[in-house]
């Protein structure tokens, strides 16, 4: 077996990279989607629940209130774009194109080489079933914050050891 | 301390190891419809303890996995088997870490009776990793790896259930991340292993009971800040020597502190999530020690911190500490159910050695007397002062002796190093406890930042 199948503390993912959360309070890559939580430019209490599924970029894109995003007609909307810019911010293009599957073609993939990429293949939109469940899911991350911290040790957290390798 | 003890073969560390790797291969194709090769595997698992009391239920697990009719129990019976033979690997690197640092270590106490534990939480974690046993590493996809969301969210608020909710939390986001598991190209598999065995045998009534044994009195001397994280959660342990107010051998204590956190709290955001909860973690980023009065301690030697039970003191140089104190303190043992390699962590002082920076992959080398000890700088937490390059500058390094993949290692916690002719100390875990350091401080605010929005967030729309 190879040294990577053999060690206990074995980096699976790579760390995420720290980027501003004003715009895009959620983003992951998670159920086959791109998918995240972008805050309204013109409303503080409302928020866009947004989506693009891997292979495919079918998209989606609407209110926290199941109310469609009137810029997501026949294709990606600001909201999409932001949700694209974000993801690739905090994971890195790489891993980003690898999820959707995505081929951006030769030379370094950046936000804007995937957005054009997925663009350029005339993607329909997705039903919005997905939203409910994206949207509990950023709600359950926001819980994060509520749980009490411990003293009481955890050892099981050594097999979690740091990397300074970003994505 | 005698770096060669450290790659000389410990006697039947190899056979062990292989009936462990023989288990994880059938593992990694999921025992719901065994192959031959991976119905030998567990027979050759259930062989290595065969002179063990879990002989028999192991021997039967392996039986009926092969025959396509293993309930839970008989998968929680081979987590048993491979957890115990593990347990032997961590006593015979235990040994060998203590001769080459000349450590003596007190014996385990008796384990407590165990309590039960919000059983139908309990059983629903070994419900949802029965199912990924029997789908196998390969077998894994949305569906399999999304059952732990909901008893994961279910076991974090209470403290009680932190261990298996924080082990199931890090590991299922490692599985989702790597779906659908037929077109990964390399597995983790030793790993997964570990983590699976690992949450089996947290479900189990008083599997992670440590209870406070005694309370303790005196001076705290810290020696350096571990940290461990994974996407939402984070732990620090303050590594220190105590000495009893009442004049008895000095100890090496362990003091922890952990929270779950949102994946996009990082680096400064870290230290800011934990700092409020232990003063210790500002005291040994200050250098300072710390007077405790009566501090709950389990046997494991780990602080249950209270910070009403602690008190700022002197100064305390963690150099001088690993010259002076270190080498008289006495090592607490390790619980029972908690020997496992992974759990090595032997706080080590050196000095004289000879550092190596390869050009290439950035990799340090110590070398002592003619031995090579490899030192894994990559565990250094980014928010700090302490790098790869100040590393392979040092002259002294207080660090953490650790095995993993077949090999013991160095993790460095701070380094004496010279600059303009002066011997500066620099710490991992400089920052803890906040810091005046230009970059330190631009984290700081960034991570501020982040958890204000979050949480602006979360006012206007939880609870609606």
């Amino acid at each position: 077996m190879s040294d990577f199948e053999r060690s206990s503390t074995a980096r699976v993912i790579p760390p995420a990279r720290p980027r501003k959360l004003a715009k895009v309070p959620f983003v992951e890559l998670a159920d086959g989607r791109l998918q995240g939580v972008v805050s309204s430019g013109s409303d503080i209490g409302r928020v866009y629940v947004s989506s693009v599924a891997a292979g495919t970029y079918a998209y989606a894109c609407s209110t926290n209130n199941n109310r469609p995003c009137g810029g997501a007609r026949g294709g990606f909307c600001n909201h999409i774009g932001a949700l694209i810019n974000e993801s690739v911010l905090q994971y890195g293009a790489e891993r980003v194109a690898r999820y959707l599957r995505v081929d951006a073609g030769d030379g370094e993939a950046t936000a804007q080489s995937l957005t054009t990429a997925m663009s350029g293949t005339r993607p329909f939109p997705a039903d919005s079933k997905a939203a409910a469940s994206v949207f509990s899911r950023f709600l359950r991350h926001l819980a994060y914050l509520e749980l009490a911290p411990t003293t009481g040790p955890l050892p099981e957290m050594q097999w979690f050891p740091p990397t300074r390798t970003v994505a | 301390m005698r770096l060669d003890l450290l790659t000389e073969p410990v006697d039947g560390l190899d056979e062990a190891l292989a009936a462990v790797d023989a288990f994880d291969r059938a593992l990694t194709g999921g025992l719901l419809r065994l192959r031959p090769a991976q119905a030998a595997g567990l027979a050759e698992l259930a062989d290595a303890v065969a002179g063990s009391p879990l002989a028999a239920c192991a021997a039967e697990a392996a039986e009926k996995a092969a025959a396509g009719a293993a309930s839970e129990d008989h998968f929680l019976a081979l987590a048993a088997a491979r957890t115990a033979l593990l347990g032997s690997v961590h006593d015979a690197l235990t040994a060998r870490a203590d001769e080459a640092t000349g450590r003596t270590r007190e014996e385990a106490p008796a384990p407590a009776a165990a309590e039960p534990q919000a059983p139908n939480l309990t059983a629903a974690a070994r419900s949802w990793l029965g199912d990924l046993a029997r789908a196998g590493w390969q077998g894994i996809d949305h569906d399999v790896v999304s059952g732990s969301a909901q008893v994961v969210s279910a076991m974090l608020p209470d403290p009680g259930l932190r261990r298996l909710a924080a082990l199931l939390d890090g590991f299922s986001a490692e599985l989702a991340a790597s779906c659908p598991g037929a077109s990964l190209e390399r597995i983790p598999v030793r790993r997964w292993a570990d983590l699976w065995a690992r949450g089996m045998l947290l479900t189990l009534p008083g599997a992670a009971a440590a209870p406070a044994t005694e309370t303790v009195t005196g001076r705290l001397l810290p020696l350096g800040v571990d940290v461990q994280e994974h996407a939402t959660a984070a732990q620090a342990q303050v590594h220190a020597v105590f000495e009893p107010a009442d004049g008895g051998t000095p100890r090496l204590v362990r003091a922890s502190v952990s929270a779950p956190k949102p994946d996009t709290v990082l680096g400064a955001g870290v230290w800011q999530l934990l700092r409020p909860h232990m003063t210790l973690l500002a005291a040994a980023g200050e250098g300072r020690s710390m007077d405790l009065t009566d501090m709950p301690v389990t046997a494991e030697g780990d602080l249950i911190w209270q910070d009403d039970h602690a008190r700022t003191g002197e100064p305390a140089d963690a150099f001088a500490t690993a010259r002076v104190a270190l080498p008289t303190a006495a090592t607490p043992p390790t619980a029972p159910l908690d020997r496992h390699p992974v759990r090595l962590a032997h706080p080590v002082f050196l000095e004289g050695y000879t550092a190596e920076l390869d050009a290439d992959d950035e990799t340090v080398t110590f070398t002592l007397a003619g031995h090579r000890l490899a030192v894994d700088t990559d565990r250094v937490p980014a928010a700090g002062p302490l790098t790869p390059k100040a590393v392979a500058a040092s002259g002294a390094c207080i660090g953490l002796l650790r095995w993993d993949d077949g090999r013991f290692f160095l993790q460095p916690l701070a380094v004496e190093t010279t600059v303009r002719k002066k011997t500066v100390a620099v710490h991992a875990g400089a920052w803890a406890g906040g810091t005046t350091d230009k970059a330190g401080a631009k984290a700081e605010k960034a991570a501020t930042d982040a958890v204000a929005v979050l949480r602006e967030r979360a006012g206007r729309l939880l609870r609606k």
